[in-house]
């Protein structure tokens, strides 16, 4: 579309602008964070903060370097990675099960969405006691955990968007002789698709938010275990990586969720306005 | 070719594509269809006026089977499709796949692809249907009905939402795929011009029943200058209540 602007003559010199313009537009976003670091060393650097109790940008990458090395950070990681991965696949496929039970037909609303919502109400996180002693301390009541949090996010928004999806081109795609179960597919599931996302970046916040404090209750590793064991050491300096690693985590998570949109909603006019269209 | 044949109406002509016998339709209130009777003949093109409120939309929802009728009053072809005052498109579906969509056998693409053709929208095959304009979408709609050769064309205010100057061509447009296919045809329309435009007969509904039933004697292609259409036209407007 914007193509044929670039073909005229006077305007060609402008393409290698757009390329910069793009690149700029990716790093806009990194600008403040980087702003914030700055001070935060340069506080450091000028005496304003401990190095003990809040120790400078530099002194965590340097433990960040001895966590990563000594392959410490990256076990950790991993064993945080699996809790949230299983946790959450089982979250969202429950979740997606039950919407589409109580999504597509009443007598499954009648079954299911009274009994959801009522779940519903109880913070999860409450059953961290019951947990444990139904599953003990092992990976069992943290994957459960992470997946009870998890579901109502993608029941609530999968539900609304299956109940939601126009009801105009359901009739439509009837006059061409699509059955009930082609127009599910071919409809109804595909104008549920964006509520389904939404509910998705619910659930993996959620998710994140479950990890930290199942991972903080009698673990023997993780990134919450490595922080717990910092602080037994008086290491705020792990403690912070520690963070860093949940919060670089949750943001390599939502970025994935905006890339599937962008591809998995590509017809939709915010997506088309940015060129994706063609 | 008549799907639903049952009792006398066996007895239905041959080249009867609709027949309606007795159809009455209420919600409550007086009856939106009060015991219609009409047949539409194989690829005969009628245009059906009237006010809004005056029940078209339900006799033509009633007829595309979207909404409920006891068999015995209504013999209508299998064949049938319907494009509707919004294009009614699949937004996830590239233009082609909205065109195909439901069709069966073999060559399905060739064939969706020939009927973007032939309502001149060759070059936005592979287009996301928003980034269509007004008139696009409604020619995919129109592509997506006559993709599936419907012995029966039924048209709710097609035209309705498009510009003055889009609607013409599209007006035009139908005049020629009805030449070329065929198909009986049941526009529901409140543009008196339009339906003389197009149509070999004129019904208006009023009150829930048929008041005016007239053939279109005009040679095709016609004009609004020609003094024969502009008498029918005053007519047709004395009938809906415009002097």
């Amino acid at each position: 579309m914007s193509d044929a602007v670039f073909d005229r003559p006077l305007a060609r010199p402008l393409a290698s602008l757009r390329v910069l313009r793009q690149v700029n537009a990716a790093l806009r976003r990194a600008y403040v964070p980087i702003g914030i670091l700055v001070v935060w060393q340069a506080a450091s650097f000028a005496g304003y903060t401990s190095v003990q109790t809040f120790p400078p940008p530099s002194a965590i990458a340097v433990s960040f370097w001895q966590l990563l090395t000594s392959g410490q950070l990256l076990t950790n990681i991993l064993v945080s990675l699996t809790r949230v991965f299983f946790g959450l696949g089982i979250g969202v496929g429950v979740g997606t099960g039950l919407a589409l039970i109580s999504g597509l037909s009443r007598i499954g609303e009648d079954a299911v969405d009274s009994t959801v919502q009522m779940l519903r109400t109880l913070p999860h996180l409450a059953l961290i006691p019951l947990m444990i002693m139904w599953f003990g301390i092992g990976e069992t009541p943290k994957i459960t955990l992470i997946a009870l949090g998890s579901t109502f996010p993608i029941y609530l928004n999968l539900f609304s968007g299956i109940r939601g999806a126009d009801r105009k081109l359901r009739e439509a795609a009837g006059t061409l002789g699509l059955s009930r179960f082609e127009t599910i597919l071919n409809v109804v599931l595909p104008a549920a698709l964006p509520s389904f996302l939404v509910g998705l970046r619910q659930a993996f916040g959620i998710a994140w938010i479950t990890l930290v404090v199942a991972e903080q209750i009698n673990a023997d590793a993780g990134i919450g275990y490595m922080v717990m064991n910092a602080r037994d050491f008086l290491r705020t300096d792990i403690i912070f990586v520690g963070l860093l690693m949940y919060a670089l985590l949750g943001l390599v998570t939502d970025q994935a969720v905006r890339f599937l949109e962008k591809h998995l909603l590509a017809w939709r006019p915010n997506y088309l306005a940015n060129g994706a269209a063609r | 070719m008549i799907a639903t044949v049952t009792g006398e109406r066996a007895r239905v002509e041959q080249d009867v594509a609709v027949a309606v016998r007795g159809l009455t339709r209420g919600f409550g209130g007086p009856n939106v269809l009060d015991r219609i009777s009409f047949n539409i003949a194989q690829g005969e093109f009628v245009a059906l006026l009237g006010r809004s409120g005056s029940g078209k939309s339900t006799l033509l929802r009633t007829l595309a089977g979207l909404d409920p009728a006891p068999a015995e009053t209504l013999v209508v072809p299998g064949g049938r499709a319907v494009v509707f005052q919004e294009p009614r498109l699949l937004p996830w579906k590239r233009v082609w796949k909205n065109v195909a969509l439901g069709l069966r056998g073999p060559g399905v693409k060739p064939r969706a692809l020939a009927a973007l053709e032939e309502v001149e929208l060759g070059h936005r095959t592979n287009a996301w249907p928003l980034t269509l304009s007004g008139g696009e979408a409604q020619r995919a709609a129109l592509a997506r009905a006559l993709v599936r050769e419907p012995q029966l064309l039924l048209l709710d205010e097609p035209f309705a939402s498009l510009d003055a100057l889009t609607r013409l061509r599209m007006q035009s447009l139908v005049a020629a795929l009805w030449q070329a296919h065929r198909p009986a045809v049941l526009l529901v329309t409140h543009d008196v011009d339009e339906a003389l435009l197009l149509a070999d007969r004129v019904m208006v509904l009023d009150g829930g029943k048929i008041a005016v039933d007239t053939r279109v004697e005009l040679e095709r292609p016609r004009a609004h200058e020609d003094a024969k259409f502009n008498r029918l036209r005053r007519e047709l407007l004395a009938a809906l209540g415009v002097h």
